[in-house]
């Protein structure tokens, strides 16, 4: 199953626990965390579903979209941009 | 009665009997707007990452509960619209009886009847045409920053924006009309300057004791309105300046307010870097500059829009500065206190 992390900077303002989920998306697996973390869901995408403009996805160490896939043993980093602060 | 300041790096609580600063909340984080109303006190935050968040605290900030964010709905698909239906930034907070108000980037007003637990689109608002066209002034934008309530029938609600005009409404929100009939912006071709929708009002403040009174802080000068906002006329005996960002009014003596006039726009600093506010008290026929207290050299403070406040006595005022400078008066701006050069940008001062 999918690892997502999230970024130690995000701790500050909400909690938000990494965990492994099952999907195959990098938008199911996100989807997948805020059905138990719903708290964290407005921090990671705005209104209309789509990624913040500040926030970036990893997948196994490469910049990645929601749409990308993700392997069983992927592991999902969401962190902040260095723009935005 | 605590002095709440909101800055770019925190909210700061300042102690007025004794004028003093108590330890910073969400210190890092750009607090956008505060709102002391009915017990609670209100913080928007505009978190460089993770977004627009809205936080309540019910003992004066020492416990906080986040609320839900106002929301924009989904754009409708055929939509010829420019502006991103996403919330930029909360600019301002109002509160009446059991209704919230807030002010928004990228232009929309939205409406709380649970203390901020939840918030819906004015859609009378948002879904006028005129809305399509208004722009940016500051921001990326434009931007709902002043909401005006009128204190005997909450019905009436007036909202200016940079830039769209003033609108207005005598139905609690469902219905709104174009109430900046007389302000103008030479800036502009001339067959637009007067267009009522493009007018960029940086501020403004309705007088609690006349509410048909009106002071507007305007990209272009000084305005005021005796009408309830149905006309304005330009208030030509400002001084230093015409240009400027905030403004108060009395809230007993609807001919009394204060403006901080700066350097016209191209370079936004006090002219020739001496902070002063200007005071009327003949409902703008003429004004004092009031210097005594501020810096007077080398002074380069903007005060934006929401950087000036007045207490309910009319007596005490609280300025803040882009540079971080916070000053009070206690005798209606004849003199001013420094009680910090140092505080991170400041964006909005307010008297609970």
């Amino acid at each position: 199953m999918p690892r997502v992390v999230f970024t130690s900077h995000l701790q500050r303002h909400v909690s938000a626990a990494d965990c492994k989920v099952s999907a195959t998306t990098v938008a199911a697996a996100l989807e997948a965390v805020f059905r138990s973390q719903p708290q964290a869901r407005g921090y990671v995408l705005d209104e209309q579903g789509e990624l913040r403009k500040h926030v970036f996805l990893f997948v196994d160490g490469r910049r990645a979209a929601l749409t990308d896939p993700v392997r069983a043993e992927s592991a999902i980093h969401v962190l902040q941009a260095l723009t935005g602060g | 009665m605590p002095l709440y300041v909101a800055t770019r790096k925190g909210l700061f609580i300042v102690d007025t009997r004794r004028w003093s600063l108590a330890r910073p909340h969400f210190l890092g984080d750009p607090v956008s707007a505060v709102l002391a109303h009915d017990g609670a006190l209100y913080a928007a935050l505009n978190l460089g990452h993770f977004g627009v968040k809205l936080r309540r605290s019910e003992d004066g900030g020492e416990h906080w509960q986040e609320l839900a964010a106002p929301a924009y709905p989904a754009k409708p698909e055929d939509s010829a619209d420019k502006t991103p239906w996403k919330l930029a930034q909360i600019w301002t907070l109002e509160g009446a009886g059991d209704t919230l108000w807030a002010g928004t980037i990228p232009g929309g007003l939205f409406r709380s009847r649970d203390r901020g637990e939840s918030w819906s689109l004015v859609r009378g608002l948002w879904d006028r045409k005129e809305r399509t066209e208004w722009f940016g002034g500051g921001y990326d934008h434009p931007g709902i920053h002043s909401i005006c309530i009128h204190p005997r029938d909450a019905r009436q609600v007036s909202v200016a924006v940079s830039c769209g005009g003033v609108w207005q409404s005598g139905d609690g929100g469902e219905t709104w009309r174009l109430a900046a009939k007389g302000m103008s912006a030479d800036y502009f071709p001339p067959e637009r300057k007067h267009d009522e929708n493009i007018q960029d009002v940086h501020r403004m403040v309705q007088s609690p004791s006349r509410p048909d009174v009106y002071y507007a802080q305007h990209h272009n000068g000084v305005f005021r309105s005796a009408d309830g906002a149905a006309s304005w006329q330009e208030v030509t005996a400002i001084a230093p300046s015409k240009f400027g960002f905030a403004t108060a009014v009395h809230p007993k003596d609807a001919d009394t307010a204060w403006f901080v006039p700066a350097d016209k726009d191209e370079r936004r600093l006090p002219l020739e870097a001496k902070l002063v506010v200007a005071r009327t008290r003949d409902g703008g026929q003429s004004f004092e500059v009031l210097r005594r207290g501020l810096p007077q050299e080398h002074a380069y403070d903007l005060v934006y829009r929401h950087g000036l406040a007045v207490d309910e006595t009319g007596e005490r005022l609280a300025m803040g500065s882009t540079t971080g400078g916070l000053w009070i008066s206690e005798d209606a701006g004849d003199s001013w206190r420094c009680l910090s050069s140092h505080l991170p940008p400041i964006y909005a001062v307010r008297f609970a």
